[in-house]
């Protein structure tokens, strides 16, 4: 392990756990703009972990210890995603322990602990959050796989870092299956994340809440670090979606100096501006699904990546 | 020229219907452009026989001694329905059940269905044979939904989706087709579709794209056939349609559908070899007696009841031509002539009868025989021709086939006994309370013209008891053609 | 048949032309408001013209641009404007429930595709155009198109469903033979456009009869 493939893995890990409230930050003033109202700062996401992070945690008297480890949990794993996706570079020394599949079962365990402690207390709403935090994972998971094995298909292994060499060792633009694997994912990143059209994440009606049923009962530094890792969800998502179709930017294996890897934070923070103002406008062009139809629009996310697949084998373009 | 007047004649009769058919004079303007037909599609077959095949306009229309003496049989049967739809059709409109301007539209689309088959029969080009099958389903659609009640546009709807559907397999079978042609014709204009050509270069025809493509060509075709399992629409368009529609339908189009699967069926065979065609014409023939057979015992309407006929008799030519030989094809194409000939006449009475009797519910149908004796006896002399007692000619033409059937397959003979035991069966005990018994009925506005019922039953006796050399020499040779 | 004029970038953009034509059917199958249904095969109509029109400049056979303007006339503007016309005056805009619910019909599609991808395999393999394996794509449009006819309760969808499949059917013809000959496609042209005009008065006659246009008032005629 050479001490620069070390330096960028921890910056890449402390780079995601930084911006990606700057992300979630961003989003919510390009969605303002979209809709005429005037947003709060880009950093007000900052300040609400910082105010949560000052208070005093309040606990249900119903409350296991299971409620108390999920929060650390969560953001546990998903800053050990953020060390495995290839955000900056490609030569990073976690991501050989682990790959895409790997990867998707850190994002469910965090699922099922967040629906577990979301039961744990005891109430309806959060109950009901969990179940279907639960039924849309169910369905998106094996989007979200067939996406990655249409990736995998295409350059040979279903490890990320190694899907961005192949990427880049063999460009091809006008790919059907690829673009068909990308919307696909988009189509899984917005149910995952619980943006619309599955959930609202600004809605404060319970009975319409998916994601946030499930946070109604943490409080101060539990909240703070669940909500964390919320952002982070969304950040390690986008670069997924960065490393799989649009690597350009990314170090890739052999390029150490340090211009490689001040070109690479300068894509990644061009990309992910774009990325959020793509993500917005589709939240404000789109209307909220009922929830019965939720099923509908995920089981469109599977068909495409199959679809992807099969006309990648039927058409055989390389 | 002869054929060039066979097919410009309906157009043009179609053209002066759609203009003046609404006026007292259609019916006889009807009858003139089918006679006028009639008579040059004689000429046709005169021709045919003094020079025998005869192909014409750079390759693109082929008369051979199958499809003339098919032409011959569409013409003639096609002036003898013009005839009967004159008072028919009066009869119809002095009932309140139609009005001038949908005669309008029956005589101008009946006049085009006549082109469209014709087009069909005497065309060389596959293509522009698809292109005129789905004319002729388009034209009648309108005129199976004449009555525009709701059980006539269920039954219209029911045609043009299962029709359009089934044509849309035949045109891709026809791609198919056009496919294996391309590579050993090449592509140069129109030649790679043409059936003569198609024919002389059979052998070197890819036998994989050619076994898909007929199957695609027979479900395709077949649906038109009334095969079973694709023969939904048949009862109800023929139920549903006015009288001379469903003689048409049952006495034509099937026929030409037909006509369509064995022109396929001789290419592929010389491809593919002939067990998978052979195998699959008996199956869906059989297949479709059989059913046929059964349902006739549920049946309450009348032409409801001879639409399955029509069905099951198709299924036994079909077998027939499945079965191949000299003996078999003669067999099929006889019983062509003869069915056609009969079911015609039989909803020429059927027809009339529902008009005397007020409804087409047999229950309500009572002692024809003494309201109206050429009715009563045309429909029982009908019936008998088309169960097949001899001396008629469906009596010989099933025999032929019953006997080939034992000697080559015989495991199929009692499939086929059955088939035709039930039938007769079925019709026979609701012919006959149709028939005889009492009843009291008003008699017609119009005297019917029954003239034409008595011209084909005489015909079908004359096939059954002695057939003219000529026509038996003919039937061989279209024998011989398929194969 | 000229096969080296077609550069890899033409063939990129027919693949993906291909895929889009197989989305369009699929969306179509789970598409429930008729003018939409409409816009996306008049997008289909496109699709095919685009592609036509490639393989006619890349294979040298400049009989296929009459094929593509015709395809232009006939399926982008004719039969969508005719299409628009009478369900607007027939007042037909919504479509209720599919017979199946749409994930399993999104399943049933999926099985049909990949049945219609092993199908055209070997019929492919014989193919000497450069866009033969687009054969499988055609075949799986008119699997889809067949598939949504049946799940549809509505006429006017069923109509549009018959439309589609004559497209795949063209798309078929294109990929395989390069096109069927100039009468033919006249008369298949015409025959789709004079069927258009019957279903369309066909449609009044039902409406008159029935008041509505679902289709489970036809289903009455049975064996008595």
């Amino acid at each position: 392990m050479r001490a620069i493939t070390l330096v960028r893995q921890l910056g890449e890990v402390a780079l995601a756990i930084g911006i990606a409230p700057l992300f979630a930050g961003w989003i919510a003033q390009c969605r303002a703009w979209m809709q005429s109202r005037s947003a709060p700062p880009v950093t007000q996401p900052y300040r609400m972990l910082r105010k949560l992070f000052h208070k005093d945690a309040a606990l249900a008297a119903t409350a296991s210890p299971l409620f108390r480890i999920t929060p650390y949990i969560l953001f546990g794993t998903m800053v050990l995603a953020a060390a495995i996706i290839p955000s900056l570079a490609t030569d990073l020394p976690f991501a050989r322990a682990a790959d895409a599949i790997a990867l998707i079962g850190l994002f469910a365990t965090a699922r099922v602990f967040l629906s577990l402690a979301a039961m744990d207390i005891g109430t309806a709403f959060g109950t009901m959050g969990a179940r279907r935090e639960m039924m849309i994972g169910f369905l998106a998971e094996p989007a979200l796989l067939m996406v990655l094995f249409n990736a995998s298909l295409l350059y040979g292994s279903t490890a990320l870092p190694s899907l961005v060499d192949g990427y880049r060792a063999h460009p091809s633009i006008i790919d059907p299956s690829v673009i068909f694997a990308a919307v696909a994912f988009v189509m899984v990143l917005l149910a995952e994340n619980a943006r619309i059209p599955i959930d609202n994440p600004s809605t404060h009606l319970e009975l319409t809440m998916i994601h946030e049923a499930m946070l109604l009962e943490y409080s101060a530094r539990h909240l703070a670090l669940v909500e964390w890792a919320s952002y982070l969800k969304l950040f390690n998502y986008a670069c997924i979606g960065f490393a799989l179709f649009v690597p350009w930017g990314i170090a890739i294996h052999g390029a150490d100096g340090i211009f490689a890897l001040a070109l690479s934070i300068v894509a990644l923070i061009a990309k992910l501006i774009v990325a959020g103002a793509a993500l917005a406008s589709i939240e404000s062009l789109s209307a909220k699904l009922r929830l019965f139809r939720a099923p509908e629009f995920l089981a469109m996310a599977f068909l495409l990546a199959v679809l992807g697949l099969l006309v990648h084998l039927l058409l055989g373009v390389r | 020229m002869e054929l060039l007047a066979v097919l410009c004649l309906p157009l043009l009769g179609f053209l002066l219907l759609a203009l003046f058919g609404a006026k007292r004079a259609a019916p006889e303007l009807n009858i003139a452009v089918s006679f006028a037909t009639l008579i040059a599609a004689a000429l046709l077959v005169l021709r045919v026989e003094r020079y025998g095949t005869i192909l014409v306009f750079h390759d693109q229309f082929f008369v051979d001694a199958f499809n003339v003496f098919l032409v011959g049989l569409t013409a003639f049967v096609g002036l003898t329905t013009a005839i009967f739809s004159r008072p028919y059709m009066r009869i119809e409109e002095l009932h309140g059940r139609l009005t001038p301007r949908r005669l309008q539209l029956y005589h101008a689309m009946y006049q085009l269905f006549m082109a469209a088959m014709f087009l069909a029969l005497l065309t060389n080009n596959m293509g522009l044979l698809w292109v005129a099958m789905e004319a002729a389903t388009l034209s009648t659609v309108l005129l199976v939904s004449l009555y525009r009640t709701r059980a006539s546009l269920e039954a219209a709807w029911k045609y043009f989706i299962l029709c359009g559907v089934g044509i849309a397999q035949a045109l891709f079978g026809t791609i198919l087709l056009y496919f294996a042609a391309e590579k050993t014709l090449g592509h140069e204009g129109m030649t790679a579709l043409l059936w003569t050509h198609l024919n002389a270069v059979k052998g070197q025809l890819e036998p994989r794209v050619l076994g898909l493509a007929f199957v695609f060509l027979l479900v395709g075709y077949g649906t038109k056939v009334g095969l079973a399992p694709l023969h939904n629409w048949l009862p109800d368009a023929h139920a549903e349609g006015p009288t001379p529609v469903s003689a048409v339908l049952s006495g034509l189009l099937l026929n030409v559908a037909l006509y369509a699967v064995i022109r396929c069926k001789v290419l592929v065979e010389g491809s593919i070899g002939v067990t998978l065609p052979s195998r699959m014409l008996m199956g869906f023939g059989l297949l479709s007696a059989v059913l046929a057979s059964f349902f006739l015992w549920r049946q309450r309407d009348i032409k409801r009841l001879f639409g399955y006929s029509s069905i099951e008799h198709m299924g036994i030519i079909t077998f027939a031509f499945g079965l191949g030989g000299p003996i078999a094809n003669f067999a099929a194409l006889l019983h062509m002539t003869v069915h056609s000939l009969t079911k015609s006449s039989i909803f020429f009475t059927a027809g009339h009868a529902s008009q005397v009797s007020g409804t087409q519910q047999m229950d309500g149908i009572r002692g024809l025989l003494g309201t109206s004796p050429t009715i009563g006896w045309g429909l029982m002399l009908g019936s008998l021709a088309i169960l097949g007692t001899p001396p008629f000619g469906v009596f010989s033409s099933e025999f032929l086939i019953l006997t080939t059937a034992m000697r080559e397959h015989p495991w199929t003979t009692p499939l086929l006994l059955i088939a035709l035991t039930v039938a007769f069966a079925a019709i026979f005990s609701r012919v006959q309370p149709m028939v005889f018994g009492d009843k009291e009925a008003q008699p017609l506005p119009q005297s019917p013209a029954l003239v034409p019922v008595f011209v084909h039953l005489a015909i079908v006796l004359m096939l059954g008891v002695y057939m003219p050399p000529a026509l038996a020499e003919w039937y061989r040779a279209a024998a011989r053609l398929i194969g | 048949m000229v096969l080296h004029a077609f550069t890899v970038p033409v063939l990129n953009v027919l693949n993906l032309l291909a895929s889009c034509l197989l989305l369009i059917s699929f969306a179509m199958l789970s598409e429930r408001r008729t003018p939409r249904l409409i816009t996306l095969f008049a997008g289909q109509g496109t699709i095919l013209f685009i592609s036509t029109c490639l393989i006619a400049h890349s294979s040298g056979l400049h009989e296929l641009y009459y094929s593509a303007a015709l395809t232009l006339l006939l399926k982008v503007i004719g039969l969508p404007l005719i299409l628009r016309r009478l369900i607007y005056r027939l007042d037909a805009q919504w479509d209720s429930e599919p017979l199946v619910n749409v994930p399993l019909t999104m399943l049933a599609g999926l099985a049909l595709v990949i049945f219609a991808f092993g199908l055209a395999q070997p019929i492919s393999m014989m193919a000497t155009t450069i866009t033969r394996n687009m054969l499988g794509i055609a075949l799986a449009v008119i699997l889809l198109s067949f598939l949504m006819m049946i799940t549809r309760r509505k006429a006017v969808t069923q109509v549009i469903g018959f439309l589609a499949m004559e497209n795949g059917l063209f798309f078929a013809a294109t990929s395989a033979t390069y096109g069927m000959p100039m009468v033919i496609e006249l008369g298949i042209a015409l025959d789709v456009l004079v069927g258009v005009f019957i279903l369309g008065l066909f449609f009044f006659q039902i409406r008159e009869q029935f008041e509505s246009l679902d289709l489970r008032n036809m289903e009455n005629l049975k064996e008595e």
